[in-house]
């Protein structure tokens, strides 16, 4: 029995070793932990959210061990290719800009709209006011191409913060972010606007890691085909979510 | 975690408080503290080292080491902190990878640079990617007080040039004449007189450096600016522990830290002036017959 269990697990280490991603079980997945419900470091400091159980999922399901790493938004293409972890999944919306520098799995999170967030009760004008918005997002790229005068901060809480103390008119953000926020402020921020902005999320993965990239697209189809992916995405956002 | 803890949201007043200040996470904001005094600690010394060794080597009369040693500090000095931390500790990183990749996968076919991609083998990794999430720390850890000495090493090494000048030529003048030899001037005579002059500048660069320890988080280290960051920000119900922005009050917490380090490395650097300026022929070393004897 235990040299068939060896046999098994040397025949594992052998086809592992030739699939290209030589005997590199450990997968080391990249995200911000800012951003809930997609991605936040949770109270007891590990990395918890919508994408924590996805890619626990899809790691179990591609048969590989994963090890969670936080990284600031800035800097988390840079490191990834420079090879610092193997994947982004942190809320990233696929775009041609990025496609150019990165590979991006099929979405996990089907496209679903960004919103204006304001203090209540005032007149925003969206066109040309003052907007904030987090470095490096598809709702940066929106706003400065719109006309109005793009504030940008380096994590999501800030551009919040500067909605409420004046600095800016209104936040642009995904609304699956700003949502719980604008539920919990007792009345104080109200959206004001919805803006379709870019397709859906997926999982970054570096250009030459084409074998990885197979690997986690197959686990994303066996979950969207079984149902499971629609189940977590209801857990984490509401049952009015966009499913696929 | 206390076991009273195990349903925060059926918490008030002091008991939630309770639970909340020792959740994990805060208990990774207390740790934060020590590893941001550990860093100084290790810093300190070798950024003093890269001084001394830029100093030396700008004073030198060997040309190439001079130009070395002048070109590292008008160069690192030169740079932008900010870009000097994104770029040079990843290319530290990338070079060690690169060497052991050509020692311990020479038979690897594939280009290392793939267009933006930098590919090595899974052997040369370091840490590999198998290696707990602590080794992968430490070495970030490690990566940081290198990229920290060397840009403190470069102001540092300027002021420790300029140290070294002040020295009066008449004291060196008459080691000379006492017959010491050139190693024997500069260890009992040149050196000891130098620090004198150098210290308010290296104090100044240590103050700078307690308060520098946020550009760790481009590195990937969780310093005590980020967690009070992270958890003074507004946390909805996502969280166990929901509550509107508190940053205000956790960087008071760490201006009380701040003040009480500055008062701390006060003390000391005074006692550090009165220790080199004991005997000394300046107004605050009253050594040799000046005014205020």
């Amino acid at each position: 029995m235990k040299s068939l269990i060896k046999g098994v697990v040397a025949g594992l280490a052998f086809s592992v070793a030739f699939s290209g991603i030589a005997n590199a079980q450990t997968i080391r997945m990249g995200t911000e932990g800012a951003y809930p419900p997609y991605n936040f470091i949770n109270d007891s400091g590990e990395v918890d959210g919508f994408e924590r159980e996805l890619g626990d999922e899809l790691c179990k399901r591609a048969s590989l061990t994963c090890e969670w790493v936080t990284n600031e938004w800035d800097s988390i293409i840079p490191n990834l290719v420079s090879g610092n972890y193997d994947t982004i999944i942190a809320g990233m919306s696929i775009t041609e800009e990025r496609d150019k520098v990165i590979d991006f799995t099929q979405d996990y999170f089907p496209p679903s709209p960004s919103l204006f967030v304001a203090l209540s009760g005032g007149s925003v004008d969206l066109a040309g006011g003052v907007i904030a918005a987090q470095t490096a997002t598809i709702q940066a790229g929106f706003v400065s191409a719109s006309g109005a005068t793009l504030v940008e901060f380096a994590t999501p809480d800030e551009t919040i913060q500067a909605v409420r103390n004046g600095e800016a008119d209104a936040v642009l953000a995904d609304g699956d972010y700003l949502m719980p926020i604008v539920d919990e402020s007792n009345g104080e921020l109200a959206v004001v606007g919805q803006e379709s902005i870019g397709g859906g999320i997926g999982m970054g993965i570096r250009e030459s890691d084409a074998e990885l990239k197979s690997r986690m697209d197959k686990a994303i189809g066996s979950m969207k085909a079984d149902g499971t992916l629609n189940t977590m995405i209801k857990k984490w956002f509401g049952d009015d979510a966009n499913v696929f | 975690m206390l076991e009273s803890c195990a349903d925060p949201s059926s918490l008030s007043g002091l008991a939630w408080f309770a639970c909340y200040l020792t959740t994990g996470k805060h208990m990774a904001f207390y740790l934060s503290f020590g590893t941001v005094l550990l860093l100084l600690v290790i810093t300190a010394p070798a950024a003093l080292l890269f001084g001394f060794g830029g100093a030396l080597a700008s004073r030198s009369g060997i040309a190439p080491l001079r130009w070395f040693g002048r070109a590292y500090i008008a160069m690192v000095r030169g740079v932008p902190e900010i870009i000097f931390f994104l770029f040079v500790p990843l290319a530290i990183d990338q070079g060690f990878e690169y060497l052991r990749h050509k020692v311990m996968c020479p038979d690897w076919s594939e280009p290392i640079r793939q267009g933006n991609d930098f590919v090595v083998c899974t052997a040369a990794k370091l840490p590999l990617n198998a290696d707990p999430q602590w080794m992968h720390e430490i070495y970030g850890f490690l990566l940081a007080i290198l990229a920290f000495a060397i840009v403190y090493g470069a102001f540092a090494a300027n002021t420790i040039r300029g140290a070294f000048d002040a020295v009066p030529r008449a004291q060196i003048e008459t080691a000379q004449a006492f017959g010491m030899t050139g190693r024997q001037v500069f260890w009992r005579v040149h050196m000891p007189q130098m620090w004198v002059y150098a210290l308010p500048g290296l104090s100044n660069l240590w103050m700078i450096l307690t308060k520098a320890t946020p550009l760790l988080f481009l590195l990937g280290i969780e310093d005590i600016v980020f967690w009070a960051r992270e958890l003074g920000s507004m946390k909805t119900r996502a969280f166990a522990y929901p509550h509107p922005n508190w940053q205000l009050w956790y960087f008071l917490g760490l201006l009380v830290f701040y003040l009480g380090l500055t008062r701390v490395s006060e003390m000391v650097l005074a006692r550090l002036n009165a220790h080199f300026s004991h005997g000394q022929a300046t107004l605050a070393g009253r050594g040799q017959g000046g005014i205020g004897r």
